[in-house]
C-alpha cells in the first residue's frame, strides 16, 4: 500500500463516521442542520481521498460528470417547490441507483473474468437492486408528478405474470453466477431487472407512495452497499447500509401506520376493488355557514387543525397558517394533528407546514395529541378523509380497520372543509361526517380558510 | 475477495445495519421527508466507485464513457440530496426567530 492509498483509506473512516453523526443529528430539528454538514464533509473527504489515492489517467469525463451533476443537481435542490418533495426524492432514488447499476456494468466488463463467486454474487444483487430501483422509481416519480395515472394499473393474472417475471430475473441471477463469461447471461439479468422495476409499481396507487417510497430509498441503499462489496470498500458498504436500513424503517412505520403488511401493498393494488365493500350509512351531512364557523373557532378555547393532502393540493399552507395566527393572538390555543401518512411521503405534511412558517413546536404525531381531542372545542378538517375516518376504529368489516386514525370525533365539535360532498381517495364511506357534532363546510380550501380569517377578524 | 475480507465485509454490514437501526429508530417523524432525502445524499456515495470508473488506469474508453454517466447521475443525487434537505431543515430551524418575533409584535 502506498502512502495516497493510507490517506485515501483514512478519508473513508473519517466519512464513515461523519455519517453516522449525521443521522444522529437527525433525531432533533435543533441539530439536524450540523449533521448535515458533517454529512457534507464527510462526503468532500471521501470524494477528495479517492481522487489522490486512485491512480487517475482521465480526468476529462470525471470533470464533465462533476459539473454536470453539480449543476442539475444545485438546480433541482433550489428550483423544487416543497409539494413535489416526492418526485424529487423518487427521482434522486433512480439516479443514485443508477449510478450503481452503472458501476456494476463496468465492474463486470472489466473484471468478470477474475472475480470470484462471492463478489460475482454481490455484483449480481448491486445491479439487479440498482437496475430495478431505477426504473421503479421513475414509475414513482411520473404517478407522484400525475404524468402516468396514479390509479393501480392492474389486470388479470397480473401476479402471476410479475412471479414470471422475477422467476427469470432470479434463474438469470443462478446462471450469471455459474458462467461470468457469458456477457449475454449478465445484460439480460439487467434488462429483466428493468422490467421488474416497472412492473412493481405499476400496480400501486398514489395514496401507498409513502410505503413505495420509503421501500425504493431501501433497494437503493442497498444497491450501493452491493457496490462496496463488489469494490471491497467499506465506506460504501457503511453508507449503503445506513440507507437501506432507514428506509426499510421507514416502509415499516408507514404500513403500520396504514395497517397493512408490506406483501398486502406491493401486491394488494388497494384502491381498485373497494366498491362492493362499503356501507352506505345514510344519515344527514349538516352544512355550516362560514360566519357560523368562524364564531365557533373565535369563541374556542382549544382548537386542533388536522391537515391532510387536500390542503397540500389547494396550496392552502399558508392560509391554515394565518388563520391559525389570528386565532391565536386571540388567546386561542391551536395544535396542529399530523397523521403519519398524511401527504405522499414520510414526514411530507411536517415539510409543507414548516414552509408556511407553522412553528413545528405546534405540530403534533398522532399517539401524542389523541389524548387531547375529548377537551378540545373544534377540530378542523382540512383535505382530510381516510386519516380521520372512525370506522377503522369501530368498525372491523370496513376495509381500513385497524388503520390507526386521529380521533377527531371525540371533539366537542368537527368542522370539515371539503371541495365537494364526494368521497374521498379511497372511495371509502366515511361515518365522521354523518356524525351530530360534525358540520361541514364547502369549497376550496384556500379561500375557505382565506374567508374564515377575515370572518375572525371581524368578530 | 478473499475469505478474510469478505468476513471482514460482512461484520461491516452487520454492524451498520445495527448503528442504523438504532440512530434512525430515534429520529421524530417530524423529520422523515428531510430523513429520507439525507440518506439518499449519502447513498450517492456510490459515486466514488464512479469516479474510478470514470478516469482510473486499466479501463478501457467504454468503461470511462460508463463511469462518466455515474458520475454524473450519482453527482445529482449528492449535491441535490444535500441541498434540499439544508432547505428543509432551514425551515425547521428558522422556528424560534420567527415565534419570537410574533410574540415580541
Amino acid at each position: 500500500m502506498t502512502l495516497s492509498t493510507y490517506f485515501m483509506e483514512a478519508t473513508y473512516l473519517i466519512a464513515s463516521i461523519l455519517f453516522v453523526f449525521a443521522l444522529k443529528g437527525m433525531s432533533h430539528p435543533e441539530t439536524a442542520r450540523r449533521g448535515m454538514f458533517l454529512a457534507e464533509g464527510g462526503m468532500l473527504a471521501a470524494i477528495i481521498g479517492t481522487l489522490i489515492g486512485v491512480h487517475i489517467v482521465t480526468w476529462t469525463w470525471i470533470i464533465a460528470g462533476l459539473t454536470i451533476g453539480s449543476i442539475i443537481g444545485a438546480w433541482m435542490a433550489i428550483w423544487v417547490p416543497m409539494t413535489a418533495m416526492p418526485q424529487r426524492t423518487a427521482l434522486s432514488h433512480a439516479f443514485g441507483a443508477l449510478a450503481a447499476a452503472l458501476v456494476g456494468v463496468g465492474e463486470f466488463a472489466v473484471k468478470a473474468h477474475e472475480m470470484p463467486g462471492v463478489t460475482r454474487s454481490a455484483l449480481g444483487f448491486e445491479v439487479m437492486l440498482g437496475a430495478l430501483t431505477t426504473t421503479g422509481s421513475l414509475i414513482a416519480a411520473g404517478k407522484l408528478q400525475g404524468v402516468i395515472q396514479g390509479k393501480p394499473v392492474q389486470f388479470k393474472g397480473q401476479n402471476v405474470v410479475n412471479l414470471v417475471v422475477f422467476l427469470a430475473m432470479a434463474t438469470f441471477f443462478v446462471i450469471f453466477l455459474a458462467h461470468p463469461e457469458a456477457a449475454a447471461v449478465f445484460y439480460a439479468l439487467l434488462g429483466i431487472a428493468f422490467v421488474f422495476g416497472v412492473m412493481l409499481v405499476i400496480p400501486i396507487g398514489s395514496a401507498d407512495m409513502p410505503v413505495v417510497m420509503s421501500l425504493l430509498n431501501s433497494y437503493a441503499g442497498l444497491a450501493a452497499a452491493a457496490t462496496g462489496f463488489v469494490l471491497g470498500n467499506n465506506v460504501l458498504i457503511i453508507a449503503g447500509t445506513l440507507d437501506g436500513f432507514s428506509g426499510f424503517i421507514l416502509s415499516v412505520l408507514m404500513c403500520k401506520a396504514m395497517n397493512r403488511s408490506i406483501t398486502n401493498v406491493l401486491f394488494g393494488g388497494f384502491g381498485a376493488v373497494i366498491a362492493e365493500s362499503t356501507s352506505n350509512i345514510g344519515g344527514v351531512m349538516r352544512e355550516i355557514a362560514l360566519d357560523d364557523a368562524a364564531m365557533q373557532l373565535a369563541f374556542a378555547s382549544r382548537v386542533i387543525f388536522v391537515p391532510g393532502y387536500g390542503l397540500a393540493t389547494a396550496q392552502a399552507q399558508h392560509a391554515v397558517r394565518e388563520l391559525a395566527e389570528l386565532l391565536e393572538d386571540r388567546g386561542v390555543t391551536v395544535k396542529y394533528a399530523i397523521h403519519p401518512v398524511a401527504g405522499r411521503m414520510p414526514g411530507h405534511m411536517n415539510v409543507l407546514l414548516a414552509e408556511a412558517n407553522v412553528p413545528y413546536s405546534s405540530l403534533y404525531e398522532m399517539e401524542q395529541i389523541n389524548p387531547e381531542f375529548p377537551s378540545t372545542d373544534v377540530a378542523v378538517v382540512i383535505g382530510a378523509n381516510d386519516v380521520v375516518n372512525p370506522d377503522a376504529r369501530d368498525n372491523p368489516k370496513s376495509l381500513i380497520a385497524g388503520m390507526p386514525i386521529l380521533e377527531v370525533d371525540r371533539a366537542k365539535s368537527v368542522i370539515v372543509l371539503k371541495r365537494g360532498q364526494g368521497r374521498g381517495f379511497s372511495g371509502l364511506e366515511n361515518p365522521l361526517f354523518f356524525k351530530s357534532c360534525t358540520s361541514m363546510l364547502y369549497g376550496d380550501a384556500k379561500s375557505t380558510l382565506a374567508h374564515l380569517a377575515q370572518a375572525v377578524q371581524h368578530v | 475477495m478473499n475469505p478474510a475480507v469478505l468476513i471482514a465485509s460482512i461484520y461491516v454490514f452487520a454492524l451498520a445495519a445495527f448503528l442504523g437501526y438504532q440512530v434512525i429508530s430515534r429520529v421524530p417523524p417530524l423529520l422523515h421527508t428531510p430523513l429520507m432525502s439525507a440518506t439518499n445524499a449519502i447513498s450517492g456515495i456510490s459515486l466514488i466507485g464512479s469516479l474510478v470508473l470514470a478516469g482510473a488506469a486499466h479501463y478501457p474508453t467504454f468503461a470511462h464513457i460508463l463511469g462518466f454517466v455515474a458520475v454524473t447521475t450519482a453527482t445529482i443525487n449528492v449535491v441535490g440530496g444535500f441541498g434540499i434537505t439544508d432547505r428543509m431543515l432551514k425551515m425547521f430551524g428558522d422556528r424560534k426567530a420567527k415565534s419570537g418575533k410574533a410574540v415580541a409584535k
